[in-house]
């Protein structure tokens, strides 16, 4: 009993905890920060687990290529903002229906990515391991602010891109907040209409919306793929872009409760660790099911309308009624 | 002067400024909407196993052969029993406007059930009453699995494609717990159920090795092309699905609509892995998950929602999966390339609505859209 409190609470299952929930939960608080922000315009992204896949894809690529991380998660984000032109295109300035693009683009990727993967790299697969941690020189390390030096052992012990990805979260929040784009965008989701009105271009503005979620899609992929991972498969996104769609959803439009999401669900995915370290016997299964079921629980018990904006999922074309 | 009197005939005639949607036959309209995304599709797959270099058309004939020739061709039609029972169960939904996206989650967790529960009841009664009643189960679990969407949509208008994916995670997660748990097999350390008898399985229809499943599933596209054509409950969720207020305005009883549509659904969706499970696997393996649910949109869309003619493309898809995968074995590729066609189909078919829309074309992929439209013009003919 006293080995499985000391287990528990001790300091270092509780750092492993945290420290875990960022590693696992940033990918994801990428991807739903930039589907929050095309959700709030007025586009509902189906297709981010593509842009996720592509983005790690390419972020792979760029990393191997470009011998350090930055080339990839630039090559990662280039790619999901380019898959997102895709959905600006069809979605934004063709107005069609932006659930069966975002499957088309999701299908698609799944296949082109692991294709293209495939025939470059099929060869050099067996070696792929050593190249994935090539691409990450100290990284981990970097920026050590008051925690232990080791890798993976301290909260404050995270690769840059982690504190980037917090400062983007505020701010994001801001400029949705406080700012006239903010406002625009705001409005592309609520009432395109009068957007169209007030005389900016629903189209740019959505466009704009739809771009910044590829890109953080891309940004997400890459870090699964650099970071997380250290080298490229067709599953190393394995349904994350769909959880962060949920998370975006959840969110209700605010950028700080995606991030609060994002950490739920990567701290659910370091469950499992902590409690291995703390010698409990649970399925990884039932605890990653977890945060869903409570969310659910929340729903159905207090049944309250999820905040969309009303504009969701629906093509603006003006003049039509 | 001249310059008033044209704007005044424009006012007096408006239907003068709007161009007319020209009228394109039957024929055209098939070969615009449903053969032109597929054949660019594979056009564009062909393009991109060229540039990966990869010859196209041994891979094309690799999928042909692998698909069909032999006795290849029996293996796509078992296929079939999955992908049609899950597109009939699509069709039902988006006829009432409604998406359900967590058909792995409905199928996957259905199939745990059976492949749990069918090799323990196989001792304790007769082998067809065992089918029957997994069959049965798996229906009631699909269904289940979508009351909660269903009920949150129907009293609260949650939005359903965020309710059924997190229902699909947790319909995932549970197969899981299920298979690696309660359900594991003692005598494998593969995380997988026991498995069925071989002879327990569902019979083959005399002749082939063709598993009984496939005729359920054309039984089903049968008895919901009756549903949706024959019976007030047709009409009634096309009503929904064309608008949710003409329902309302109808006295409709909406809520009860949608919950209905969901249950229906699901029971389809159950009753694939069902013919999936008890047909060909006999076991389920923890991380199987063949993720049909994404697959099957776009042939309901080239069909037109349409529960017979959605077979076709449901035949065209099982030969691609089947024989995809002995081509890409072939060419020493991932079988991936089939989620890539897939994708471009629907990427393609998306791209000739939008193109049919600028040259102001009558028709569309959607049959509520396609009413609109006609709606809109009669109203500008007036």
């Amino acid at each position: 009993m006293t080995v499985l409190a000391t287990g528990v609470f001790s300091q270092s299952a509780f750092t492993a905890l945290v420290a875990g929930a960022l590693l696992a939960g940033v990918p994801l608080m990428f991807a739903s920060l930039g589907e929050l922000v095309s959700e709030r315009a007025g586009v509902l992204n189906i297709g981010l687990e593509g842009m996720m896949l592509m983005g790690a894809y390419a972020g792979f690529v760029g990393a191997y290529y470009g011998g350090n991380e930055w080339a990839g998660f630039g090559a990662g984000m280039g790619a999901g903002a380019a898959v997102s032109l895709i959905m600006v295109l069809f979605c934004v300035v063709g107005a069609l229906d932006q659930i069966v693009v975002g499957i088309a683009i999701t299908l698609a990727c799944e296949g082109a990515t692991a294709l293209i993967f495939d025939s470059e790299f099929a060869e050099s697969r067996p070696s792929l391991g050593s190249v994935g941690r090539v691409s990450i020189p100290g990284l981990s390390s970097i920026p050590v602010v008051g925690g232990k030096d080791e890798s993976n052992g301290s909260i404050f012990s995270q690769p840059l891109v982690v504190y980037l990805g917090l400062v983007l979260i505020v701010v994001v929040a801001w400029v949705l907040r406080r700012t006239h784009l903010g406002l625009n965008i705001r409005a592309a989701g609520d009432k395109p209409t009068a957007l169209d009105a007030a005389g900016v271009s629903v189209v740019r503005t959505r466009a704009i919306g739809t771009i910044f979620a590829g890109t953080m899609a891309g940004f997400g992929g890459a870090y699964l793929s650099i970071v997380s991972a250290g080298l490229f498969q067709d599953t190393v996104v394995g349904g994350r872009g769909f959880i962060a769609i949920v998370l975006a959803m959840l969110a209700r439009g605010r950028p700080l409760w995606s991030f609060a999401g994002a950490m739920l669900f990567g701290a659910s995915l370091s469950i499992a660790d902590w409690a291995q370290v703390a010698n409990i016997n649970v399925s990884t299964d039932f605890v990653f099911m977890l945060p869903f079921l409570l969310v659910l629980l929340v729903l159905v018990v207090f049944g309250r309308r999820a905040y969309l904006p009303s504009a969701l999922a629906l093509p603006y074309v003006r003049g039509a009624r | 002067m001249t310059q008033t009197t044209a704007d005044l005939s424009e006012a007096v005639a408006p239907t003068a400024a709007q161009p007319q949607p020209r009228q394109i036959g039957f024929a055209a309209d098939f070969v615009l909407r449903s053969v032109l995304p597929l054949l660019l599709a594979v056009g564009a797959g062909a393009i991109v196993l060229a540039a990966i270099g990869v010859d196209p058309f041994r891979y094309y004939a690799d999928i042909y052969s692998g698909g069909i020739e032999l006795s290849a061709w029996q293996d796509s039609v078992m296929r079939m029993a999955p992908l049609l029972l899950m597109a009939v169960g699509l069709i039902v939904v988006f006829r009432a406007g409604i998406w359900n996206l967590g058909m792995d989650g409905q199928f996957l967790f259905a199939g745990a059930l059976v492949s749990g529960l069918a090799p323990q009841l196989e001792h304790h009664v007769p082998n067809a009453l065992n089918l029957i009643v997994m069959f049965l189960l798996a229906g009631a679990v699909g269904a289940a699995w979508t009351i909660v969407p269903a009920v949150l949509k129907a009293r609260y208008e949650l939005n359903e494609i965020i309710t059924t994916l997190m229902m699909t995670f947790i319909g995932i997660n549970l197969a899981q717990i299920l298979v690696k748990g309660p359900f594991q097999d003692p005598a494998t350390t593969t995380p997988q159920t026991r498995s069925l008898d071989f002879r327990a399985l569902l019979p083959s229809i005399p002749g082939t090795r063709i598993h009984v499943g496939v005729l359920v599933a054309f039984f089903a596209a049968l008895v919901v092309w009756f549903l949706m054509s024959r019976t007030s409950f047709g009409l009634r969720l096309q009503v929904l699905g064309a608008s949710t207020r003409a329902a309302k305005h109808m006295g409709l009883d909406v809520p009860r609509l949608i919950i209905g549509s969901f249950l229906v659904s699901g029971l389809f969706v159950g009753f694939a892995a069902a013919a999936e499970i008890l047909g060909i696997w006999g076991y389920q393996r923890a991380d199987y998950n063949p993720a049909f649910g994404l697959w099957v949109v776009p042939l309901v869309f080239l069909a037109r929602l349409h529960p017979i003619g959605v077979i076709p493309y449901v035949f065209l898809l099982a030969v691609t999966s089947i024989g995809g995968d002995y081509a890409a074995q072939n060419a020493n590729l991932t079988p991936r390339f089939t989620l890539l066609l897939v994708g471009l189909t629907l990427l393609f078919m998306a791209l000739t609505e939008w193109l049919a829309r600028a040259r102001e074309l009558s028709g569309s992929y959607l049959p509520a859209a396609a009413a609109r439209r006609r709606q809109r013009r009669r109203e500008a003919a007036r």
